[in-house]
């Protein structure tokens, strides 16, 4: 093989140049930890990515000196509390450029997207209404508007994709038309890798006068995202693939749309007055965030978003975009392996199929030797019906990861197909 | 890990997975059920001609991991020639050996060709795919036409 057996922070080419691996890899203590008396190799980040140490430290931090309920406290600790909640949301929306307003918590990709459903989709889609998604989305983007569609007597439409996993313009142009109201599509896929096209598909959207979600919990943690700039009406994201906690996640929505949706629940802080012959909701975005909220949640979520602007996104797409087409190109020379998603413009997912071996059965092979890929539908059903797989094997990259890392798990994969053969 | 990664996939398992015993569709089945493990989209479909309460057929098909395929199989060869209610037994012991915690003796002295599967209880994430086809089994026999052990 044709790759460089050097330590990686001596590697010559490209990104890893302005990469040090090591230290960023030091960041991260699960790391350094042995899983079946082999030093662990994560290659589940599409899951779920591991935390740095200076996420898990805020969090301990946050309750063991900040701890207190926010808002309308006098005292020292919930004013301290309310503020880092508060500058929590600054960063989240400057990450993003966004207005803090314009950002909601919520507990990830899944209750973002239902969130929107259930305010913005019940109250301006009805009968006859045209929903678009695409082939490729999570199931957390299929069933909220199979839900409203059932409700509404609203009509879902399905972009298909082709072989390679990728949807074209040309078709979603032809699906537009004076019945769409919303458009709601994966920026990058889970099980695919693949980069949609949406900026594209964001503006044939808006000249259809429909509204455009974009799913984002497989993009902010890969590429650069400017919500401005793509011009999307909602984009939602998952923290624990971004490398802060789970629970904790967020919905981000043009300024006039929030204004305009009602409230999702009712309960304390969405509300400026409460009456009972009439009550008075909160601002945005106080109006969609009821009940107390997961505040060491948005401290350590705050604190990811600063480690990773601190390496630079744009490193980190350039570094896992090499990782790949290493793991790519040493892949292509196993005969037994089908990789499921050939998209030209794809990202840190390698999906595959094994002509010998079921995904379950490697999935527990590889374990043994430490490596952590998943195995299954990946939450995207209708994927697997297009390439008539009952299931793939993912590994997933992150910027932790190594191209050695890479080569255990294919020696890993080599060993399986020969056991089964 | 390495031992208990063998335990589970045995000769005898890997051996069934590639060449699986009573393969194939049945057309003068009596009963028939399909089962499905939602979670991993393995699916099986078990056909048994009985005649006077003993079992005198089975056939299996469908796709799944190396231990729902050799589960499938080695249940098979284990059902031909036995009556339904040994059958019916046979799988609450199944049931048994593949979910007993694993700190626990299992006595395989009366288990036969079902001992292999005693390494299962160690992945409790397999314990579905090795039970699939006996679930789906059962329900055929009890004539209830889908099984799932989701
Ligand atoms: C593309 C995509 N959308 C949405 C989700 C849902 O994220 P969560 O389960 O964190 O709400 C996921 C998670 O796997 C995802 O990959």
């Amino acid at each position: 093989m044709s790759f460089n057996q050097n330590s990686p922070t001596t590697v010559s080419a490209g990104a890893m140049m302005t990469f040090n691996i090591n230290k960023i890899r030091a960041d991260f203590p699960i790391l350094q930890t042995e899983v079946n008396g082999h030093p662990l190799v994560y290659l589940d980040n599409a899951a779920s990515t591991q935390k740095p140490q200076v996420v898990i430290d805020s969090i301990t931090k946050y309750y063991t000196e900040q701890n207190s309920n926010i808002h309308r406290g006098v005292h020292h600790l919930s004013e301290l509390a309310t503020k880092l909640y508060e500058n929590a949301r600054k960063t989240i929306a400057k990450f993003i450029s966004a207005d803090p307003k314009e950002i909601i918590y919520t507990r990830g990709a899944t209750e973002s997207i239902n969130l929107v459903v259930s305010t913005y989709g019940r109250k301006f889609i009805g009968e006859g209404d045209e929903i678009i998604i695409t082939e490729m989305e999570h199931h957390s983007n299929i069933v909220p508007w199979q839900m409203l569609c059932e409700e509404k007597g609203a009509k879902l439409r399905i972009l298909r994709m082709n072989d390679n996993g990728e949807i074209s313009i040309d078709n979603f142009k032809e699906m537009l038309n004076e019945k769409t109201k919303f458009v709601s599509i994966v920026h990058i896929s889970n099980s695919l890798g693949t980069i949609n096209p949406v900026k594209e598909m964001i503006d044939l959207t808006h000249e259809a006068g429909a509204v455009f979600l974009l799913d984002g919990a497989q993009s902010i943690q890969h590429v650069a995202v400017d919500v401005k700039a793509l011009d999307c009406d909602f984009f939602v994201v998952s923290g624990h693939k971004l490398y802060g906690p789970t629970g904790i996640g967020f919905l981000y929505g043009k300024k006039e749309f929030l204004e305009a949706m009602p409230p999702y629940q009712g309960g304390g802080d969405m509300i400026l007055s409460v009456n009972f012959e009439k009550t008075v909701f909160n601002e945005v975005p106080y109006k969609f965030e009821a009940g107390t909220p997961n505040i060491a949640g948005a401290v350590g979520l705050a604190e990811a978003i600063k480690y990773i602007d601190g390496i630079g996104i744009d490193k980190i797409a350039a570094y896992e975009t090499e990782l790949l087409d290493y793991a790519t190109a040493v892949v292509a020379d196993i005969p037994e392996l089908r990789i499921i998603g050939t998209a030209a413009n794809k990202t840190s997912v390698l999906s595959f199929v094994l002509s010998n071996v079921h995904p379950h059965d490697i999935g527990t092979f590889l374990n043994a030797d430490g490596v952590a890929i998943r195995t299954g539908h990946h939450c995207t059903e209708p994927v697997m019906h297009k390439f008539k797989i009952p299931a793939t094997s993912r590994a997933s990259i992150s910027f932790y990861n190594t191209k050695e890392e890479i080569d255990v798990f294919v020696a890993s994969v080599k060993k399986v197909i020969k056991m089964f053969s | 890990m390495k031992n208990e990664l063998n335990d589970l996939y045995q000769e005898v398992i890997l051996d069934h997975n590639k060449n699986p015993r009573n393969f194939g569709d049945m057309h003068d089945a009596n009963h028939s059920a399909a089962g499905h493990n939602p979670l991993c989209g393995d699916h099986i479909d078990v056909d048994l001609k009985v005649k006077d309460g003993i079992i005198e057929d089975v056939k299996f098909h469908g796709a799944g991991c190396a231990i729902s395929k050799a589960s499938a199989s080695i249940m098979t060869t284990t059902l031909i020639g036995q009556s339904v209610e040994e059958a019916k037994e046979m799988f609450k012991q199944f049931v048994d050996i593949v979910t007993t915690d694993p700190e626990e003796e299992i006595d395989t002295l009366n288990l036969g060709k079902l001992a292999v599967f005693c390494g299962v209880r160690e992945f409790p994430a397999r314990v579905k795919c090795a039970s699939l086809a006996w679930h789906t089994m059962k329900n055929a026999l009890d004539d209830e036409s889908g099984a799932s052990t989701e």
